[in-house]
């Protein structure tokens, strides 16, 4: 091929030349049986890259003054100096669309190319969350189809209303996730047959006034005493959906949407610390045999690992940095499968002295970062990151240190250390355990406190005002702790 | 399916639409922000882009989060190089808070800072600014309506003055002229030239010397044939179109006497800058002639006439003499739109009240768009000043007064002069 004899150098770069980038990746990530959807590379300005944050990728979305919002508070940063910029952005659609910027140097499209294009890419291809829970086919249609049901929802029922709805719903966004059951596939043309047919049934009865009919249903005796729903429903714009009394078709087909695309994010933000460490391990490795192969020379290689060092910078006793911890956990992998130690026997029996690149592939497919750090934390990189683990409760005004990196500390450490990435520890769980749907309509929902953590005061009474709003009649919220005791009641 | 690389660069303007709805739910707290800016800002500054900062709350989105300072905390920290276990270190609430390095995608929400601050553009921040402001409904159909007439282009012509000529068509009808006046010449020398031959060929003496002259004459006529004529000239036409007016002059008359403190002058400069932003968001070009008067007006540049100092009594007609003076010989009413901002402390002495609201009223309203009078400073105990009662007298849709008192006063001030008039 007349492109893998192409050698790069300097620093500017034209279309042909990405596309040749791509090429010669494509060529030797193969080896290492990369499988990955095909690649869309975009050319983006600055700008655009600040439209991407405000969607998270999403190509397409609908309108609302929060990503506006959003936007102003990005581009400050970035006007100010405060931020710089993603060289790169991709987004798990089948074709996988990267969002190169403009302003990248030929070195620094020569390694987000790998990164992104290649690394992210055959991540979410495989990896199980992803192939659970989101359909790269199918996104885009979707978001196209939200977009303009907006917009359509806007001229109907007018901006206002229709921003209203959407503020209460984006509350509760981080509850509207299922978190166990796997979500339905996303098809635009069923979604959208389903969604006219959901429309017209709701008018029908509303219609005949079933909704708000005055003389009550003659329901079965046993279903008025019993709770419902049956058991706790986490997913509460579902519920909302579903259940809530005074909603209008279109205002549930909007918690749908806002259900729909949160629910897309889910697996990313669990595998943060493994999709990063995979993509720049795997950007790291394409780089090196580039030059090995005399593709790129040796200017573009420096500037190559120079902004990979950046981007694996681990401040000491600051929050650890997702990229370099996963890229030192993937490294520590592929060690402990070539050269393993006693001490990597013990703890990683499993894949000592295995195959490496069978080993990465079977990891990348079948883990999450929680179930990743659990298993595959070796003690020589708690060692090399000098990580201790300290602990405080309420009241106390110090840390104490309960491990360091040693021996005994390991376990301790490593558990926590996955426990941090568990997303019940970051977000609250709450869910709905009694709706008075025979009686006052009233909604409970209850937040289990956890290690005694409380929620927000002042976030938690706007957001229940929001709901309330949502679901027209009261609304309660109890934190109780494990044993079910209610501790307060908001 | 190949892989493919697509050029968005082109493609502008995705969050438009978005930050438009934001800056409409910041709309009180953008134009609290304004208020205050244009009292502190110089007129030139107002032409940048303006930045404004705005208070996380008025654009809170909130959610269910757990409170950090509560319950059991557990964390795992990188880089310890002298703790050991049981040590106690001190709780920083800041700790464990620094942001991570990389390239950022991902770790969005952790600042927690209470404002942020971005840039409103030039058209943004004057319409925030003047949102609520109109002019009344009979100026605005003025200002949009007026025409002037405007010479345009308009094809080519025999007749002009020279500075008009088009040379090229000049020369195709050059060419065009010559090449026929050369083919009947042709044809005239052919002929005077077999006359002399016959002449010549019968040896007639007087015969030869009659065609002689003859071809002489044909010869002398086809050397006058000139490369051009005057009737080769053509003119670019200009015709007379109607185009409305968008040239505007602001003449900014001000009390300079020594009753006129610092305060008020500044008052008066808020008024002015103020007028002027509004002025130019309706105009393409807006020129500024500044007046300065004591018992005699005098024009004077920007600096004098806001920094100037000079002593004497006050005679306000003067300044609207000279005003009609200089529309007189630089802003014909026919090509600008005249607008006139009047700022004093409403002193003024003897028949010189009177005398300046009759001058007004007669000699400039008739030509002005607008014009309006601000009185700067306290109202005296009587509740109206000489000039302040003279001019309510005059009763013209397109004039108007408003006291203005204090530096707050100014934006409402001239909101009450630019307000739609309320249906009676």
């Amino acid at each position: 091929m007349q492109e893998l004899a192409q050698r790069f150098t300097g620093s500017e770069w034209t279309l042909e030349d990405l596309l040749a980038i791509e090429r010669i990746c494509a060529r030797h990530a193969e080896r290492y049986g990369l499988d990955t959807f095909p690649n869309q590379m975009e050319v983006i300005t600055s700008e655009q890259m600040l439209d991407c944050y405000v969607s998270s990728g999403l190509p397409v979305n609908y309108g609302h003054w929060s990503f506006g919002k959003h936007f102003l508070i990005e581009s400050g940063k970035y006007h100010s100096g405060q931020n710089a910029l993603a060289y790169e952005i991709v987004i798990n659609t089948n074709p996988c669309i990267a969002f190169l910027k403009e302003d990248n140097s030929l070195a620094m499209q020569a390694l987000v190319i790998p990164h992104a294009c290649y690394g992210h890419n055959s991540f979410s291809k495989g990896n199980y969350l992803f192939k659970q829970w989101t359909q790269p086919d199918a996104v885009l249609d979707y978001m196209l189809f939200a977009r303009n049901y907006v917009a359509d929802c806007e001229e109907r029922f007018g901006l206002e209303r229709v921003e209203r709805t959407l503020d209460a719903l984006h509350a509760l966004r981080d509850q509207g996730l299922d978190k166990y059951k796997r979500p339905r596939k996303l098809d635009t043309r069923k979604e959208r047959a389903e969604q006219a047919k959901r429309l017209s049934a709701a008018q029908e009865n509303m219609r005949q006034g079933e909704y708000f009919s005055v003389t009550p249903h003659a329901a079965p005796a046993a279903s008025t005493e019993a709770v419902f729903p049956p058991s706790p429903e986490e997913n509460l714009l579902y519920f909302i959906e579903k259940h809530a009394p005074k909603l209008e078709p279109w205002q549930r087909e909007l918690a749908r949407i806002v259900r729909k695309i949160a629910q897309y994010f889910y697996p990313q933000r669990q595998t943060q610390v493994m999709n990063e460490g995979w993509a720049t391990f795997w950007h790291h490795r394409l780089i090196n045999d580039m030059y090995d192969a005399g593709q790129i020379d040796q200017g573009i290689l420096l500037e190559c690992l120079h902004s990979h060092t950046n981007v694996i910078r681990q401040p000491d006793y600051a929050r650890l940095n997702p990229y370099a911890l996963g890229f030192a956990a993937w490294n520590e992998i592929k060690r402990v499968c070539e050269k393993p130690t006693a001490e990597d026997r013990e703890f990683l029996p499993d894949i000592a002295g295995k195959d490496w690149l069978e080993t990465f592939h079977d990891i990348m497919q079948n883990y999450r970062d929680e179930s990743f750090l659990l298993q595959f934390l070796t003690p020589k990189l708690v060692r090399d990151f000098r990580l201790m683990n300290i602990q405080t409760r309420e009241g106390l005004d110090h840390w104490t240190v309960n491990d360091t990196a040693g021996e005994e500390g390991f376990k301790a450490i490593r558990s926590q250390l996955a426990a941090q990435y568990r997303l019940e520890t970051v977000m609250p769980e709450i869910s709905v355990v009694r709706y008075g749907r025979d009686t006052d309509r009233k909604l409970v929902l209850q937040y289990q406190s956890y290690a005694g953590r409380r929620l927000i005061e002042d976030q938690t009474a706007q957001t229940l005002k929001q709901l309330r709003q949502l679901w027209g009649f009261d609304v309660q919220l109890e934190a109780v702790d494990q044993n079910g005791a209610v501790l307060k009641t908001y | 399916m190949a892989s493919v690389i697509v050029d968005r660069r082109p493609e502008k303007g995705k969050s438009t639409a978005n930050r438009q709805r934001v800056l409409k739910r910041l709309d009180s707290a953008l134009k609290a922000q304004v208020d205050k800016l244009i009292a502190r800002k110089k007129l030139k500054e107002h032409d940048s882009a303006v930045e404004v900062s705005v208070e996380r709350k008025d654009v809170k989105e909130p959610s269910f989060g757990l409170d950090p300072s509560t319950g059991a905390v557990g964390r795992v920290v990188p880089g310890n190089e002298h703790y050991r276990v049981g040590d106690k270190i001190p709780r920083d609430p800041a700790q464990g808070q620094g942001r991570g390095s990389g390239s950022g995608a991902g770790d969005g929400e952790s600042d927690d800072e209470d404002t942020f601050r971005f840039a409103l553009s030039r058209e943004e921040y004057l319409s925030l600014l003047f949102d609520e402001l109109e002019l009344p409904p009979l100026l605005k159909k003025d200002l949009l309506e007026i025409d002037e007439n405007r010479f345009r282009r308009g094809g080519v012509v025999r007749y002009g003055n020279p500075g008009t000529v088009c040379v090229a068509r000049t020369f195709k009808a050059s060419i065009g002229r010559r090449v026929a006046a050369e083919a009947q010449h042709e044809e005239a020398l052919e002929a005077a030239e077999a006359e002399l031959n016959i002449a010549l060929a019968d040896a007639v003496p007087a015969r030869v010397r009659a065609a002689e002259l003859a071809l002489q004459e044909v010869q002398q006529r086809g050397a006058d044939i000139p490369f051009l004529d005057p009737v080769d000239l053509r003119h670019r036409a200009l015709v007379e179109v109607q185009a409305p007016r968008t040239a505007a002059v602001m003449f900014c008359l001000m009390d300079v006497s020594s009753s006129m403190d610092e305060t008020r002058k500044d008052l008066a400069k808020r008024f002015f800058t103020l007028l002027y932003l509004f002025l130019s968001r309706k105009y393409q070009k807006v020129e500024l002639v500044f007046i300065r008067h004591t018992d005699q007006a005098q024009e004077v540049d920007e600096d004098t006439f806001f920094n100037g100092t000079q002593a004497g009594s006050t005679k306000v007609v003067s300044a609207l003499v000279k005003m009609h003076e200089i529309i007189g010989l630089r802003y014909p009413a026919s090509h600008y739109n005249i607008f006139g901002a009047q700022a004093s402390d409403g002193d003024s002495f003897g028949a010189d009240s009177t005398d300046s609201s009759a001058y007004l009223l007669s000699q400039l309203l008739p030509f002005s768009r607008y014009f309006v009078y601000a009185e700067v400073g306290d109202k005296p105990e009587n509740g109206a000043t000489s000039l302040w009662s003279a001019y309510s007298d005059i009763e013209a849709d397109h004039f108007n007064m408003a006291s203005v008192r204090t530096r707050e006063e100014v934006y409402p001030a001239l909101a009450k002069l630019f307000q739609r008039e309320q249906p009676a």
